[in-house]
């Protein structure tokens, strides 16, 4: 369990209305542009991450949301949580640039090969150190896409927490929060504090601004190591995995189809080829 | 042939339990004599229908009063190992409460969970195979501890036949307290009005993307779907730009969909969006840019612009009837 500061205690005054500041942590990760195609490295079996990482375009929607929500609180602070290899902050700066106030980034050799459980361990420690309100995720990353993490993180730090939200709203200590259902979606209210995974394509996410990006340069950005968050090696990392990888193997392609050129006429052929599979 | 007692995560949908409860059991019979269905709810409302898929009994929570169903599922599954149960895996849907239960779970019981799995086979334990790369490579993964396995398994992954067994017997599990972990609370429940088929049971699916250039062009996508008796579908760049809502969306996040026939016009392909329709029977694409990786898992590819061909079919079609 953490111990959080009360959401009661960031009230301030200003000209005469009660405002309550908020503090959010925003888990963002850093990944190989998607546009790249990925691989495995062949010893590790771990993606190769060898290029400059990137802000995961998931994770933009988390800032976005918690920029606005820090905005509708009348004040606080948007303070972003990462594990990197090699001190990566390239993806963190465009996330400073949109807004956010400050990064924690935990970045160590002994993370290389953690998985899901090991990262959230890892993440849920460096969230500790800000003393968040709220804590947001992505719903799931675009390159390793477990879509474990942000549950895992509440879970450890003994906090409630509502996945998949479309919409946020804060108000008087707890959030209510539009999830997506298979059928449609839920209204849920929670408690602060708590953790809120969002999903993609509900807000806007901003662009940063020159002023933005020139800003981002002299954000702090608190580069610890595992040791600094009190975690032991041997739980992160390959150590901790508690899982193999026994095979990788290429998946039976599927049989080439027929490619044509549309000469004005190819509709003709979609018609022929419905008829044939007895659709129309 | 038996790798030792299997829990299955049993959502209730409409009508009874959800196809990946049945698909799940499915598989889990396949491998183990003593296949037990877990439920946050009333255990006698699916008593019948998972005992007729294979579970020999079931362990209900009872009502949830209105929780968020993760927390508390996971909090009565680690107690019930803690107190002696000891499944040897743990099979969980990725579905929205399947993701928080295997997530929690995974904490109580410092076990990873392993994700993705759309295949599952006994090789001296229980390897899960996980597509990577929109489903060029097959990774397949087992656990190195004793701890039970919890596996999060992909929709469609398994053919979800009845046995025709009994009601299933109905065993109480017990939430312990879960402090402030449980406190999220269900006010309102809201279902999106949707007509025709649904995504993920359709015949034919017509989805859209970005090629389509324009949130109004999605008109198209949405005729041919009626003309077709299918369901529209989208790719997430659509979804992530506002102009149809999440429930549409094919891929990765989204829905998994194997249809008989897709229909995908003015979509790339990317590795997100192939994930979620790659297994469909009869695939047919439209796009004008004759590199996209959507043509190499197309039976039908058209090298033209959905503005063209898209019209030009639906006149073709309305001229038929």
């Amino acid at each position: 369990m953490v111990e959080f500061h009360s959401p009661a205690a960031w009230e301030i005054g200003h000209k005469g209305r009660k405002l309550t500041a908020m503090k959010v942590a925003v888990c963002v990760k850093q990944i190989p542009d998607p546009a790249d195609p990925g691989a495995l490295d062949e010893a590790t079996k771990c993606l190769k991450r060898d290029t400059k990482l990137i802000l995961d375009e998931s994770d933009s929607y988390g800032v976005e949301m918690a920029l606005q929500l820090v905005d509708a609180a009348g004040g606080g602070e948007v303070v972003l949580i990462s594990m990197a290899p090699n001190s990566e902050v390239n993806g963190l700066r465009t996330a400073l640039a949109m807004g956010a106030d400050q990064a924690i980034l935990v970045s160590d050799d002994a993370l290389a090969g953690s998985d899901a459980l090991g990262t959230a361990k890892v993440l849920a420690a460096a969230i500790q150190r800000a003393e968040p309100d709220l804590v947001l995720a992505a719903t799931e990353s675009s390159d390793g896409y477990t879509g474990t993490v942000p549950e895992q993180i509440a879970e450890i730090m003994g906090l409630p927490s509502v996945t998949f939200a479309k919409s946020i709203v804060a108000a008087d200590g707890s959030v209510n929060v539009q999830r997506q259902t298979e059928a449609g979606y839920d209204d849920v209210t929670c408690p602060l504090p708590c953790l809120v995974s969002v999903t993609a394509g509900v807000v806007e996410p901003r662009y940063p601004s020159f002023k933005g990006i020139m800003a981002a340069k002299s954000k702090p950005v608190d580069e610890v190591t595992i040791a600094d968050l009190g975690i032991d090696a041997g739980s992160v990392g390959w150590a901790g995995a508690g899982q193999e990888i026994v095979a990788v193997e290429e998946a039976p392609a599927r049989e080439a189809g027929e490619i044509i050129e549309d000469d004005g006429e190819a509709y003709q052929r979609i018609v022929s080829f419905l008829d044939e599979l007895k659709v129309i | 042939m038996s790798v030792g007692t299997i829990w299955v995560l049993a959502e209730a949908a409409e009508g009874g339990v959800a196809s990946i409860t049945n698909e799940m059991l499915a598989k889990a019979r396949q491998l183990s004599d003593d296949v037990v269905a877990v439920f946050g709810g009333d255990g006698a409302a699916i008593a019948e229908q998972v005992g007729a898929h294979g579970a020999g009994s079931v362990l209900a929570t009872g009502d949830l009063g209105g929780a968020l169903p993760g927390p508390s599922i996971a909090g009565a599954m680690a107690a019930a190992i803690a107190g002696g149960a000891a499944p040897a895996a743990i099979l969980i849907g990725t579905t929205y409460s399947g993701r928080d239960v295997a997530g929690r779970l995974s904490v109580k019981l410092d076990a990873p969970v392993i994700t993705n799995i759309v295949d599952l086979a006994d090789e001296g334990g229980l390897v899960g195979t996980e597509p990577i790369f929109g489903g060029a490579s097959n990774v397949k993964t087992k656990f190195t501890s004793d701890k039970p396995g919890i596996f999060l398994i992909r929709p469609k992954s398994f053919e979800a036949e009845a046995t025709g067994g009994g009601a299933a017997a109905v065993n109480a599990l017990e939430v312990p307290d879960l402090g402030a972990t449980g406190t999220a609370v269900v006010t309102n429940s809201f279902v999106e009005a949707s007509e025709g088929p649904k995504l993920d049971e359709a015949a034919v699916v017509v989805s859209g993307g970005r090629g389509l250039g324009e949130s109004d062009k999605y008109e198209l996508i949405e005729s041919l779907a009626s003309k077709l008796g299918a369901a529209p579908g989208a790719s997430r760049a659509i979804v992530d730009a506002g102009w149809v809502p999440y429930s549409y969306q094919v891929g990765q996040t989204g829905k998994v969909v194997k249809p008989d026939v897709y229909i995908a016009a003015g979509i790339s392909g990317a590795t997100q969006h192939l994930v979620g329709m790659k297994g469909s029977k009869t695939i047919i694409a439209i796009n004008k840019d004759a590199e996209a990786p959507i043509f190499g898992v197309a039976d039908l590819g058209i090298v033209g612009d959905v503005h063209k061909v898209l019209p030009q079919l639906l006149e073709a079609l309305a001229a038929r009837g």
